[in-house]
């Protein structure tokens, strides 16, 4: 295909993709869209004045930055493993793959649909956000491009995961049983200061950990972590991931017999 | 001379799970055919489709496209190919003008190019008041319809048709013949068929080569095929009821029903010595007709023939 056919058909692929959750937008925008606003309520009105400070931080201030990403991790990440995984289980994606697309336009396409939804929500959660508090952006590119690549990196996951499911439950495992208890315990609640010594070196193994602070340190200048070292890491996943994940549908894992 | 449409050589696929679906087939289809590819459920014609559109992953052989090999330019190849799969296989959510344009879009067509080919192709498969619906709100015959006009949205030379008609009632078949036809005939597309209905074959296509166990058993012209026909079987609707089928020297004749006879007719034999036989002993035809198509019989057969040799090799295998 020709430069000019790829972007055609790459456009066609994501424009299709945010059609789709904009059509479904009570399922897709909407909850994500609610349940932050009563974290908001419950942890920053009412409890958060209790627990006081956090690193210097309103309670309210130091969670929104952590909010504001947790759910682009899980729309970014379950919009393309439910999509993908819809197409594979409706067989649409022989549309795709009788097409003369590049596998590698298939898995951009499909990540950055992910990755507008992500953003999406967590563009509505920030605006969620400012009824209850003043945000101050203290770094803005850096903001910026960790939301970006983190929505890209989950999007690549959301992938892999729904290329190697068979069933509607496999699509929900990692979500459920791994994303949401590594993103609670990946400070976007705490600063992991407050934690012992040991608890401290064992969240370190959380990368959700890095993302949401180096989020926070966009956001309000303050990590737990060093900002370059994070960045870098971000970087390495997406790269491997995708690597990972072309791979698989080069070999039609899960979708060629 | 030019390049087949289609050229497959050697072409082997062992399922997973140990299961040969193709041994090793070679077929050739020209430009411009219309062409049927028959077998029974399981012989191996879905499979040897799924490899020419890169939905099955071949173990072993060659396969070209208007002479490129989808080893070295899959992309390429995939141009020239439309197809129709036998289960519907787009979104059902999605709005029927949505579903052509995107597989436009998927091919690299401009918008501008895709808008007017996608509204003439479903004005001709009468889908345009469709257009804006649901396509899960379409009936069977129309989402078969809506993967036909998708296929042919970046106007493919060669056109697969995995049982397009399979559930389809007979007068929308028939217009869907007729669409099939106008196509093959006035742009030229090469046309490759799949279907359980033989009449369609028998009445479509040219060529036609039968697949059974992974092999292909027979691949001739349909004229060819069906002039080695050594019998065919004639229903007889009679003026009155018969008892018991009246014995016709040198045929073979059953009672259908009370008035209707069915005599088996081999090649050689003429059909006026059994009316001047049923004369004789007073009984008069009203009409006749043939009881099956004549395809279908030649097929049966066939294949009744190369399981009787699968059966024998495998009592073979287990008398070791």
């Amino acid at each position: 295909m020709s430069p000019v056919q790829i972007a055609i058909a790459l456009w066609t692929l994501v424009l299709k993709e945010i059609k789709r959750f904009t059509r479904i937008w009570p399922q897709t925008l909407l909850p994500p869209s609610i349940t932050m606003a009563m974290y908001f309520i419950i942890f920053g009105s009412l409890i958060g004045p209790r627990i006081g400070e956090m690193d210097g931080f309103s309670y309210m201030d130091f969670i929104v930055p952590g909010l504001i990403m947790m759910a682009v991790i899980t729309n970014s990440y379950s919009n393309v493993a439910s999509s993908f995984f819809s197409n594979k289980f409706q067989r649409s994606v022989e549309e795709m793959m009788v097409s003369p697309m590049p596998n590698w336009v298939i898995l951009a396409g499909f990540v950055l649909g992910g990755m507008a939804r992500g953003l999406g929500v967590g563009a509505i959660v920030t605006l969620v956000s400012l009824f209850f508090t003043r945000i101050n952006v203290a770094h803005p590119l850096l903001t910026l491009g960790v939301v970006v690549l983190t929505a890209a990196l989950f999007s690549i996951g959301g992938f892999i995961n729904a290329l190697l499911a068979d069933k509607f439950d496999d699509v929900s495992i990692v979500p459920t049983f791994v994303l949401t208890p590594l993103t609670y315990l990946g400070g976007v609640f705490y600063s992991i200061s407050l934690l012992p010594t040991f608890w401290q070196n064992v969240s370190l193994l959380n990368p959700i950990l890095y993302m949401v602070n180096v989020f926070r340190h966009g956001f309000l200048g303050i990590s737990d972590i060093p900002v370059g070292w994070a960045l870098t890491a971000i970087f390495a996943f997406i790269i491997v991931l995708f690597a990972i994940a072309l791979w698989m549908l080069e070999r039609g894992k899960g979708i060629r017999s | 001379m030019a390049e087949p449409a289609l050229s497959i050589r050697g072409l082997t696929k062992v399922y997973g799970n140990g299961f040969h679906a193709l041994k090793g087939i070679d077929l050739d289809v020209e430009q411009g055919d219309f062409f049927a590819l028959l077998g029974p459920n399981g012989a191996g014609k879905s499979t040897t489709l799924g490899v020419v559109c890169s939905l099955v992953q071949k173990t072993a052989g060659r396969v070209s496209i208007f002479g490129i090999d989808i080893d070295r330019d899959f992309a390429r190849a995939k141009y020239h190919l439309g197809v129709v799969p036998q289960e519907f296989n787009f979104n059902q959510f999605e709005k029927v003008i949505d579903i052509v344009l995107a597989q436009a879009g998927y091919y690299g067509m401009p918008r501008r190019e895709a808008l007017p080919r996608a509204e003439q192709l479903l004005k001709d498969l009468g889908l345009w008041d469709k257009r804006s619906g649901s396509a899960r709100m379409l009936s069977g015959g129309m989402k078969r319809r809506l993967m036909i006009a998708r296929a042919l949205m970046h106007r493919p030379k060669l056109l697969i048709l995995d049982e397009p008609t399979a559930g389809v009632d007979i007068e929308l078949r028939r217009s869907m013949w007729e669409y099939m036809r106008r196509i093959n005939r006035e742009e030229g597309t090469t046309i490759i068929l799949t279907t359980h209905y033989l009449e369609e074959a028998e009445s479509l296509c040219r060529n036609v080569a039968i697949i059974n166990r992974g092999e292909i058993v027979r691949n001739t012209s349909v004229r060819e095929l069906l002039a080695e026909l050594d019998t065919e079987t004639f229903l007889l609707d009679l003026a009155r009821p018969v008892e018991q089928a009246p014995h016709v020297e040198g045929f073979e004749v059953h009672r259908v029903e009370g008035a209707q006879l069915a005599v088996v007719v081999h090649r050689g034999q003429r059909l006026n010595d059994v009316f001047a036989a049923l004369g004789e002993q007073g009984i008069e035809v009203v009409s006749m007709r043939n009881r099956a198509n004549r395809l279908e019989e030649m097929f049966v057969s066939m294949v009744e023939q190369g399981n009787g040799v699968q059966r024998e090799l495998d009592t073979v295998e287990v008398n070791k």
